[in-house]
């Protein structure tokens, strides 16, 4: 069996990069962080990837907008190897920075041109904000058109860490075509999945966007961080029964890490989770990327 | 060519910065305004096509979704009860978005830009006086010290800074020839803060030369003698006594007589440096070891908050990272003391910022450079208190993690002297000696070149290449260039050798700066490797392939001195021996008078409710959630027990447990221990109370004291006045006897003093502070524990003696008063129960536990009912005390180490044959209600309350 090799990009600022990765390994790739320059030198070629990652940080600093300079960089140095790699079928993930990126560099929610036709701006609290939210992912349509959220329980939970997460769209019509595409991926809500005001939805994001794909579904971008609830240990109440599900087999799971099986039900019939919803995320796309090998 | 470019947001959009300004105008109570819009300002200088400035500004610097921007605009009319307030940099001052809008530029393909300058534009609606809109510009859109409002109709105020050139000419200080008084009057004029004695030793150098120095190597004395580098008061000698005229000791070296004795003496294995390097390292696992070291920033983040504690994380950063050869930061820790939120601005002192402007300064300062580092702030404490008006505190720590055999540096003659990082400006000119004397009202105009902001991307970069080409061993040596600069960085490393730098080969940002300004230069983000000359190239590489400058600068020779030239001209040549060993030892007097304060005299009411909401909501014990969150304290993925815990993710964990290594089970736990109250009564019960809180917050979330490391962090007055030396001894020898009771070994620490505010030649000095930070390896992070109540039925317990030590309390703070009779630590009897509780949380036994501190029993039990959502039930006759029965001194009693627990009805036997000789009582019992009582010695109920009314009053005194 051929590996599924992803690679970790990163720049001046980033720095979910080696959880990203870590993600991925455990998700069964084979994770590598790459410099920007690299690419840009010619010393590497995106063309040997399978899965482009863009982890979270402050590319550049976020100066002048968040993710726009790397962004702007991705579009000016690298945009063939980008048009190639996503014409090859393969996959990409933007996370939190690597979503403002996707989106600032136009290829979210994509067109022919990669022209910017959404943004990600300062929350409205106007505050940066670390926080637990839940997302929902219950789609209009029978069948999910992004790749990465298969065999996901209908609501998850993952952490947000950022300032400007707001998602607004360029017109009504950029909505509609979301929506109309199936496009949008997750939006934020409260424990039931029910939607709910600040801070379920933690930034203000038009109709509680959180996350969005491609047409093809296999370019994803979103604000929370998958890569932080991996293990049930980084879950913020893995110490409350119903939670926590089993002390025991929970345990085991915190320990180390064995990542194996999603949900499973133990003798009191209470689910037991032995991972963390976002390894799903990555399985998934590590999942799908094997098929297209 | 300037182009003057306006980005604002489009109508419609919410202008998220304009409506958060408008806020803080309200707040100041100045209510007429209505409407606060914020524009972006950038000024790009250099030749430029129009159609290349339209690019820049349609594909860089606006966003197309919902910001119009537009390029030199004429200044529109100012509208009738409107104000445009525009503000930019000063000349100098380092902003980081230049280098990123830049580069952004260039990967346009457009060239011809010379350089970015930003300024923010403030348009003000509503009607505001003269008075009004100066109080605005003042307390909230600019500080002087760095930045300033830009006349209107000015393209840019001011040029490009520094493109003059600078003509070389040596200076050189008489000091040969002249008297005691001139000596006295050259150390305070050139801001050397050096005494008359070390002036002395100075001129006798020089004597023996048969030359007088140079102005730089006066300057390079200055700051490896300063106080901040040196610290000679914990170095130096002292004569102590325990109050005026009794028979007094002869203390030499205060530290080690304390301090360090406690690690000598413990000698733990896993200690692996201790007291050597920028931070103390201790043994992690068989691959790794991790460091630790906590700094403070007083005196810049008092001048200017925001950069202030900016570049205090900023320095501690650097800490890890220039120990042994190098640690990948992987948490941070912040601990603050402002003066109160709601002082009034009519009792500030003159050239005094308020205190609630310090503490957003302070946050936000922390939240950019953690954050944009990818370093989890996971811990902190903040505390509140009228005499930290003038002069705030400031503690920021970073742990890092490095492989066992980068553990130790070796300099080596032969190698380069190579500076990484940022270039090197006029900025923070004077910040060692600066942080060695007093604050005055004149210290803003001072000193200002002491004031500087961070860049934390530059930091990040460096740190990324610098990790890569440790694990290839491309060099031999590091450290930071901190407080001192080049100086001391390269003072430290070439102590044993000698170094030869020459300074026109330090890499500037601008020019126009004198040798002596490059060598003592404090600009952020540098750091200062040994590099063997076969591996040179393989290292500029390294720094190049990621856009890091590196830079060759000298060599480490074997002269045992220290050489810098200037374009071929010898501008210092000191020994090195002198330099580091020629500090002439001064005996202080020391005097320790033990305070006597009033007893407040307090009834005891029957109704207890008010008094426990009320001490809820007093600012140190209130809820922190909104300045947690502004801390990504989840990065890099290790989070195992985080800063809020809870069923609603908002209650206060006791202390943080972070994975270093994801895909190992073993953690550490980082907590800290901080109340300058029992200070007030005696230092030395402070400094026992600080380590057992520490400890006690360890031992909460399930560690134990087997392996535990402390660091020290002292914040005292002005250590050259008697009374102020005299309680910081008393202090160190609590620090000695607690420490070593409970086993656990200082490894590094760090002291700020001359932490006093005069005005107008009245001196004030801040409470004598001591921070503990404790950091202890957990081998399985599996078996961490939180604070909030799990289960309704399960049962609650107290374990430890509650006395009645209420001298320093919260709850006597209510009634304005200290009182005399503060917390002590029976080390023995804690430690005890320390190790049985471990062991109980080891075997599964305990559901939750929560350290009782600030606010006692009632505050502990309270916020554990409603962080868990469960309603309790609790009977103070139950609890172990002595003392006078009253039901507020067993509630509210801040006795040192104790616990409340919850405990399963299955567990209850176990748990209580585990704490078997101890004290503990079963004090009450959970349950599925929201009702939080407290029945008290008469069995009658004395607090009654919603757990979610409780939490609310917790929740609001800091919910900005």
């Amino acid at each position: 069996m051929r590996n599924v090799k992803v690679c970790v990009i990163r720049t001046a600022g980033t720095n979910c990069d080696k959880e990203t990765a870590f993600a991925f390994v455990k998700a069964g790739a084979e994770a590598e962080l790459v410099h920007i320059n690299n690419f840009i030198q010619g010393d590497k070629d995106l063309a040997d990837y399978h899965i482009l990652a863009l982890p979270g940080g402050f590319s550049y600093g976020d100066d002048i907008a968040s993710g726009k300079v790397f962004a702007n960089e991705l579009r000016c140095k690298l945009s063939e190897d980008l048009r190639k790699f996503v014409q090859d079928g393969k996959l990409i993930i933007g996370i939190c920075n690597g979503f403002q990126i996707l989106v600032k560099g136009g290829l979210l929610p994509g067109n022919a041109n990669f022209e910017q036709e959404a943004s990600l701006i300062i929350n409205d609290s106007g505050k940066f904000e670390d926080r637990w939210v839940h997302l929902s992912q219950k789609s209009k349509v029978k069948t999910q058109k992004c790749v990465w959220i298969k065999n996901l329980p209908e609501v998850i939970y993952l952490p947000v860490a950022h300032g400007e997460g707001k998602f607004i769209v360029e017109d009504e019509s950029v909505l509609n075509r979301l929506k109309k595409n199936n496009q949008i991926v997750f939006k934020y809500c409260d424990a039931k999945g029910k939607q709910g005001g600040y801070p379920d939805n933690p930034n203000g994001s038009l109709e509680d966007i959180a996350g969005i794909c491609d047409e093809t579904g296999r370019i994803f971008g979103l604000m929370p961080h998958p890569e932080r609830h991996i293990s049930v240990c980084q879950h913020p109440r893995w110490f409350t029964p119903l939670e926590t599900m089993h002390r025991r087999s929970s345990t085991a799971a915190c320990g180390s890490l064995s990542l194996t099986g999603f949900n499973s039900k133990n003798k009191t019939g209470l689910p037991v989770r032995q991972a963390g919803d976002g390894l799903i995320i990555f399985k998934n796309g590590v999942e799908y990327a094997r098929k297209i090998l | 060519m300037f182009y003057k470019i306006e980005v604002k947001d489009k109508s419609g959009i919410f202008d998220a910065v304009g409506e958060g300004v408008k806020a803080d105008i309200l707040d100041f109570g100045i209510k007429t305004v209505k409407n606060v819009r914020f524009i972006q300002v950038y000024t790009i200088i250099g030749e430029l096509a129009a159609e290349d400035v339209k690019k820049i500004c349609v594909e860089l610097l606006a966003d197309k979704i919902c910001q119009d921007y537009s390029i030199n605009p004429v200044p529109p009319k100012t509208k009738k009860d409107q104000a445009i307030v525009e503000v930019a940099y000063n000349p100098g001052v380092m902003e980081p978005i230049e280098e990123s809008t830049l580069k952004g530029i260039k990967d346009l393909g457009i060239t011809g830009a010379r350089s970015v300058k930003t300024a923010k534009k403030y348009i003000i609606s509503g009607k505001l006086s003269v008075g009004q809109l100066k109080t605005i510009c003042d307390k909230l859109l600019y500080n002087k010290l760095i930045q300033h409002i830009v006349k209107s109709g000015s393209v840019h105020s001011e040029g490009e800074p520094g493109v003059s050139s600078y003509k070389f000419s040596l200076t050189i200080v008489d000091l040969l020839g002249v008297s005691d008084q001139k000596l006295t009057e050259l150390s305070k004029k050139g801001q050397l803060f050096l005494n008359l004695a070390e002036m002395r030793a100075i001129r006798n150098y020089f004597k023996g030369l048969k030359r007088n120095p140079t102005d730089c190597e006066l300057e390079t004395i200055a700051q490896t003698w300063s106080e901040h580098c040196s610290h000679k008061t914990f170095r130096g000698k002292i004569n102590y006594s325990e109050k005026a005229g009794s028979k007094s000791k002869l203390i030499d070296g205060l530290l080690k007589a304390t301090i360090m004795k406690v690690t000598q003496e413990l000698n733990k294995p896993w200690c692996v440096s201790v007291f050597k390097d920028n931070a103390g390292i201790i043994r992690f696992d068989e691959k790794y070891n991790i460091c630790f070291k906590v700094e403070t920033h007083n005196h810049p983040s008092a001048l200017e908050p925001f950069g202030g504690a900016n570049t205090g994380i900023g320095g501690v950063i650097r800490d890890p990272m220039g120990t042994g050869l190098g640690a990948k930061p992987f948490l941070n820790t912040d601990i603050f003391c402002f003066g109160l939120p709601d002082y009034p601005f009519s009792k500030l002192p003159v050239g005094t910022l308020h205190p609630k402007r310090v503490m957003k300064g302070v946050i936000s300062g922390v939240q950019d450079y953690g954050n944009k580092m990818g370093i989890p702030t996971v811990n902190g404490a903040i505390l509140f208190h009228e005499k930290f008006t003038g002069n705030p505190l400031v503690y920021c720590g970073t742990a890092g993690i490095m492989p066992r055999d980068k553990s130790f540096k070796q300099t080596n003659s032969g190698d380069l002297v190579v500076v990484v990082g940022g270039r090197t400006g006029r900025d923070g000119i004077h910040g060692a000696t600066f942080s060695s004397g007093e604050l005055t009202h004149e210290s803003e105009t001072v000193s200002s070149g002491a004031v500087q902001i961070g860049n934390p991307i530059q930091e990040k970069k460096m740190l990324d290449t610098i990790l890569q080409a440790r694990d290839k061993n491309l060099y031999s040596a590091i450290t930071d260039c901190g407080a001192g600069g080049l100086s001391s960085a390269v003072g430290e490393m070439g102590a044993e050798m000698g170094a030869r730098v020459e300074l026109d080969k330090v890499p500037l940002k601008y020019n126009g700066l004198s040798y002596m300004e490059i060598w003592i230069s404090e600009s952020q983000e540098r750091m200062v490797l040994s590099v063997p000359k076969e591996k040179i190239e393989e290292l500029l590489q390294v720094f190049a392939d990621e856009n890091v400058e590196a830079t060759v600068i000298g060599e480490f020779t074997n002269t045992k001195k220290l050489e810098l030239y200037y374009r071929d001209n010898l501008v210092c040549n000191l020994d090195m021996h002198f330099l580091h060993d020629g500090l002439p030892k001064t005996v202080k007097e020391a005097v320790y008078v033990q305070a006597k304060h009033a007893e407040p005299k307090i009834n005891c009411p029957k109704d207890l409710t008010p008094a426990l909401t009320k001490l809820l909501a007093h600012y140190d014990i209130c809820s922190k959630e909104t300045v947690i969150r502004r801390y990504d304290h989840e990065v890099q993925g290790g989070s195992n027990l985080k800063p809020l815990v809870g069923v609603k993710n908002d209650g206060p964990s006791d202390a943080s447990i972070v994975k270093p290594v994801l895909d190992s089970p073993k953690s550490v736990i980082v907590s800290n221990g901080i109340n300058f109250r029992y200070g007030f009564i005696d230092p030395y019960w402070m400094a026992a109370s600080c380590i057992d809180e520490a400890l006690r917050q360890i031992i909460s979330v399930g560690g134990s004291l087997k392996q535990v490391a402390i660091l020290d962090n002292f914040c005292w007055g002005n250590p050259d006045k008697p009374d102020r030396l005299g309680s910081l001894v008393r202090c160190s020898y609590g620090c000695y006897d607690t420490a070593i009771g409970f086993g656990t070994p200082f490894i590094s620490g760090k002291d700020s003093l001359y932490n006093e505010y005069s005005e107008h030649g009245r001196s004030a000095a801040i409470p004598g502070t001591l921070l503990i930070s404790a950091i202890s390896v957990m081998d399985d992070a599996s078996k961490a524990i939180s604070m909030y109540a799990k289960e309704a039925g399960n049962l609650i317990y107290i374990a430890g003696d509650t006395s009645e030590e209420l001298g320093g309390s919260h709850y006597y703070d209510l009634a304005g008063a200290i009182g005399n009779n503060c917390p002590k630590v029976n080390v023995k009897k804690a430690k005890l129960l320390f190790d049985s509780l471990s062991k109980a949380a080891d075997k599964g036994l305990i559901r939750s536990m929560h350290d009782c501190s600030e606010g006692g029993l009632g505050v502990a039990a309270a916020e554990m009912a409603f962080s868990g959502g469960l309603g309790l039930d609790l009977f103070l006759s139950s609890v172990p005390y002595a003392g006078q029965k009253r039901n507020d001194f067993v509630l509210f009693s801040e006795s040192n180490s104790r616990f409340i627990v919850e405990v399963t009805k299955k567990n209850q036997k176990d748990f209580e044959q585990s704490l078997k000789g101890k004290t503990f009582g079963l004090i009450g019992c959970l349950n599925k209600g929201k009702d939080f009582k407290i029945y008290g010695l008469d069995g009658k109920i004395c607090v009654e309350a919603d757990i979610g009314k409780l939490k609310e009053i917790w929740r609001a005194p800091l919910k900005w």
